[in-house]
């Protein structure tokens, strides 16, 4: 299995029934094909859908059902469309469960950077600055290193911060980490890595378990 | 004789002067008033500021008139799928300035409802406290976001009635609600118009009352379609 497809699956795991969750561009997006069968989940989409469904089949396309990266899609049974000012109240006013975001950078107290390379990369902020400080949980999906093999986690975030301290779980391909209030600790690992290739491509102090860790 | 606000596109945009600041409608594809950004675009209308979530994709709804050297100033949320406006801002030839996306509804709102601005503690992190206008309130911190208003709202509607009463349908609806309450004049496009009475008043998006003109989409042509490359393959 492709590690995208690999953190995307053990991503669905943190999903709850009835839960309201959104879904990030990129790894996240992939959660669709791994949300709990037979469990009612409600995906939002914040350029107007609440129950979203899958990626609209070949020459089912409809021209005005998009999500947030422009790629068609549909409703489930259930599902609402507004406007941005009723989808942001959704997202500001609390409403989100779960939100997974990519990420450039992660701090080791939870702060995400995951919007700007100052001078190089500018797109703007989108959603993304709402969804990560006012979702109620916020799970981050990405490579444990960049494409230069330098570590993404971090003591302390470089780059402009999308919000501070709002990150509660990071799904690597090598690991799950959870940020508590002692620090970063490893909880699982991808199936044949060994502790301490994680330990050397986490720049951030890593606190880790005694005994065997769980696999995904 | 029964009043309608139904004009050709022609006479409705006329009133668009070079510097005015537009707020069009969209969210990518979906919304976006692809009609009236023709009419623009064909009158010559030129150093505008546009307010538009994205700066659609390159070839495409508003980066049409960005390409052309129309457009001096963007204010959106992001502009991630237009590399080209991108380089633009980069090489000193757009200015973009760019907002959190529901902050920037919000400002528009604000400016819709008769609001001098909003208070949001989103992105207070990245704000020079020295610089910025923070106010606190019931112990916590907000910024002053102050309201946005265009000259002349672009929008576009699934259906309208002669009233210019809305309906909208799918992601189409984004950002087209709160620009039709926030600009001196509202021009509306829509696929279908009905006469007066043909609309359920209770299913009334949004009401006639911030309509101005309702112009009839005549060519659903590739600009309404499904865009190929964001549709998955066979």
């Amino acid at each position: 299995m492709h590690y995208k497809h690999r953190i995307a699956q053990r991503a669905a795991r943190e999903i709850r029934p009835g839960q309201n969750i959104n879904l990030g561009i990129g790894i996240p997006t992939l959660i669709m094909d791994y949300l709990p069968e037979g469990q009612q989940v409600f995906v939002h989409s914040e350029n107007g859908i609440w129950g979203m469904g899958r990626r609209a089949a070949p020459g089912c396309e409809q021209p005005d059902l998009i999500d947030a990266g422009a790629a068609y899609t549909t409703c489930v049974a259930g599902a609402a469309c507004f406007d941005t000012l009723t989808s942001f109240a959704i997202i500001r006013g609390g409403r989100i469960d779960l939100t997974f975001l990519g990420a450039l950078e992660v701090g080791q107290n939870g702060d995400l950077a995951n919007w700007i390379i100052p001078g190089k990369m500018t797109p703007g902020i989108g959603g993304g600055m709402e969804l990560a400080q006012k979702s109620r949980r916020v799970v981050v999906l990405t490579t444990h290193v960049n494409k230069s093999g330098a570590p993404k986690i971090l003591k302390t975030c470089s780059l402009p911060l999308t919000a501070p301290a709002c990150v509660g779980l990071i799904i690597t391909d090598l690991a799950v980490i959870e940020v508590t209030g002692e620090g970063l600790r490893l909880r699982e690992l991808a199936a044949g890595v060994p502790v301490d290739e994680v330990v050397a491509k986490t720049e951030a102090q890593l606190l880790v378990p005694a005994g065997q860790l769980p696999t995904f | 004789m029964t009043m309608s606000k139904l004009q050709t596109a022609a006479e409705a945009c006329r009133p668009i002067r070079d510097g005015a600041t537009l707020l069009v409608g969209g969210f990518g594809q979906p919304g976006t008033p692809h009609t009236l950004l023709g009419q623009v675009l064909a009158q010559g209308t030129g150093e505008l500021t546009l307010v538009k979530n994205d700066a659609n994709e390159p070839g495409l709804g508003i980066s049409r008139l960005i390409e052309a050297g129309r457009v001096c100033r963007l204010i959106a949320s992001h502009v991630g799928l237009n590399p080209l406006a991108v380089a633009m801002s980069h090489a000193g030839r757009l200015q973009i300035e760019v907002y959190p996306q529901g902050i920037l509804a919000e400002k528009i709102r604000a400016g819709g409802v008769g609001l001098g601005g909003i208070l949001t503690d989103i992105g207070l992190h990245l704000e020079n406290p020295a610089a910025s206008r923070l106010v606190e309130v019931g112990g916590i911190q907000y910024k002053i976001e102050p309201a946005l208003r265009g000259d002349i709202a672009l929008i576009h509607a699934e259906r309208a009635d002669t009233m210019g009463n809305l309906v909208f349908t799918g992601t189409a609806s984004n950002f087209n609600p709160a620009m039709a309450m926030a600009a001196d004049l509202v021009i509306v496009e829509a696929a279908e118009i009905v006469a007066a009475g043909a609309l359920d008043p209770d299913q009334v998006h949004l009401p006639g009352a911030f309509v101005d003109r309702v112009v009839l989409i005549e060519s659903t042509g590739s600009d309404y379609g499904v865009l190929k490359h964001h549709a998955l393959q066979a």
